[in-house]
């Protein structure tokens, strides 16, 4: 079901390349739209005949299926995509294509128009306020400018979790505070009693990820973690990511338009625009693309 | 219009729902009611001198300047005193909250706060409402008491009239208009169920303004502009309203 879907987000390729500046190299690409269509279509075809590519322990965490969102304007429309366990997910798009709804979304900030998102086989679209507050534990959301609160402390920013839903003492809650700012490569001892105004953007990011993963959650949503930051930060906070992949095995959604950093950390990337996932792969079949909207965003 | 009550809704129930964030609300009663304390008490003094001062000069064409207190203590308890309380409130203390929450709306700290899984409503509004609700009648008191006193000064030293006179006249007046339930005196009821209605404006409306904010820190400047007028207008209007109601309900 998760594979038909990953396939039916793919073919929104075809409202791709509108303007009329791409007209062009529309007739060129559209053999190779079809070839990488039927490829796709293959593989839909055979996920429900033979799951044996599908190992029984992938299974689908977050799945978006078919989700339709517009508030003045339509924002998202038939957008669907599935992260399977472990999994690094990268949305990439123009700026205002609605990559940071998605998050939204998932996080049930918002509900779609149209269409479901699941998390972990769970539909989470006609959940209560209050049992929509229990889904979101299960995730870790970096936001874009950290989102710290700034009325408190670094240790307070990142026990805010655990005190707010665990009975964890005092004592355990400061052991896993160094432990998660220790992870992010921070020295606790030093900026456990500093305000988040005193910091760095960098460091604001990565206790914006101590914060994040201090929950121990399953889910770790990054909205555009590396904008505005230097290359050598970008370099940091990237290989972060990857860490909490590769060493808790969660499963991640990036929102980025840095596709350096993302070719390096992303299993599958979701590229957004107008309104459509135009391309849902594996970075490799991106870079190989020969779509020219595909080309022209990598070129630029 | 709706989503104002809603929110009021929320918030109310919400102090009778678990969790219970008391350190924020013992804060925000330091904020709105303590460190209000300053201005509130200035405006009380010149509030309540000025009016003996006017009054006698009104008063001696009817050669009655004795009667100075019975009219500060009115004016104060019933109608300044609550009412300015309540304006000075609406502009301190709602338009920080305003920009306060406003700035957290901006800056994703209010979706953290739900991504954390914490309702922001029984977080940061609930507490604001109740300290409002608990500190304005307090303000109300000692801006009423501090008015008098300064009656009382122009009247002993303006005027020329003994203290013992000044305050037995302004016990008369408030034992005049009788006393529900036997001792409290009815403009007390008067007096200090206002400032909990505008306890409950004041920080409703900077809430609502301030979750509500768009448009980045420009948009915190236009909430904060909205909070202040919004809410002493309302209380303006509402003041009104209120005393007509009280004084067909106590008569």
């Amino acid at each position: 079901m998760s594979d038909s879907d990953q396939a039916r987000g793919s073919t929104g390729l075809d409202d791709a390349p509108t303007a009329p500046e791409r007209r062009e190299g529309d007739r060129k690409s559209q053999a190779v739209r079809r070839a990488i269509r039927t490829e796709l279509e293959r593989d839909a075809s055979e996920a429900p005949g033979g799951p044996v590519e599908q190992a029984p322990s992938v299974k689908p965490v977050i799945d978006v299926s078919h989700v339709s969102l517009a508030f003045d304007v339509p924002i998202l429309e038939d957008v669907s995509f599935t992260a399977h366990e472990g999994e690094t997910i990268a949305v990439v798009g123009e700026s205002g294509t609605g990559k940071s709804t998605i998050l939204k979304l998932i996080l049930r900030l918002l509900v779609p128009d149209r269409g479901a998102v699941c998390i972990d086989d769970e539909d989470i679209t006609d959940l209560s306020f209050e049992q929509a507050l229990q889904v979101r534990q299960k995730m870790g959301m970096v936001f874009q400018g950290a989102a710290l609160f700034d009325s408190m402390t670094v240790f307070e920013n990142v026990a805010y979790p655990l005190r707010e839903h665990t009975n964890m003492s005092e004592d355990e809650i400061e052991e896993r505070v160094r432990e998660k700012l220790e992870f992010v490569d921070l020295d606790a001892d030093r900026v456990m009693e500093q305000m988040p105004s005193e910091l760095s953007g960098g460091m604001r990011k990565r206790v914006g990820i101590a914060r994040g993963m201090a929950n121990n959650p399953e889910i770790m949503l990054y909205d555009e973690p590396t904008s505005g930051l230097d290359p050598l930060t970008t370099g940091t906070i990237t290989r972060l990511i990857r860490k909490l992949q590769k060493e808790l095995g969660v499963t991640s959604i990036v929102v980025s338009h840095d596709m350096r950093s993302v070719s390096r950390m992303a299993s599958k990337i979701a590229l957004l625009h107008d309104r459509h996932i135009v391309f849902f792969g594996e970075p490799e079949e991106m870079f190989a693309s020969e779509d020219p909207y595909i080309r022209e965003f990598l070129g630029g | 219009m709706q989503e104002y009550f809603v929110l009021a809704g929320k918030a109310l129930r919400f102090m009778f729902a678990r969790p219970f964030y008391g350190q924020d609300t013992i804060q925000q009663m330091d904020e709105i009611g303590v460190k209000s304390l300053g201005i509130v008490l200035l405006t009380g003094l010149f509030t309540g001198m000025v009016l003996a001062l006017q009054s006698s000069v009104q008063l001696k064409t009817f050669g009655a300047t004795m009667y100075i207190g019975r009219l500060v203590s009115a004016s104060m308890i019933r109608e300044l005193g609550p009412v300015l309380a309540g304006l000075m409130v609406a502009g301190r203390v709602g338009s920080g909250i305003a920009a306060q929450l406003g700035s957290m709306r901006v800056t994703e700290q209010i979706d953290a706060l739900n991504t954390l899984g914490t309702d922001p409503i029984k977080k940061l509004v609930t507490p604001r409402v109740l300290a409002a609700l608990i500190m304005l009648p307090i303000l109300t008191i000692i801006n009423d008491l501090v008015g008098i006193i300064g009656g009382n000064v122009i009247a002993k030293f303006v005027v020329d009239i003994p203290t013992s006179q000044y305050w037995s006249t302004v016990w008369d007046q408030i034992a005049a208009d009788g006393f529900i339930l036997r001792y409290i005196p009815s403009d007390f009821v008067q007096g200090l169920s206002k400032p909990l209605v505008f306890g409950a404006i004041i920080s409703i409306t900077a809430c609502y303004f301030g979750l509500g904010t768009t448009g980045g820190t420009e948009g915190v400047g236009h909430s904060t502009t909205r909070t202040v007028v919004t809410s002493s207008i309302m209380i303006l209007v509402v003041d009104y309203f209120l005393t007509q109601l009280l004084l067909s309900l106590l008569a």
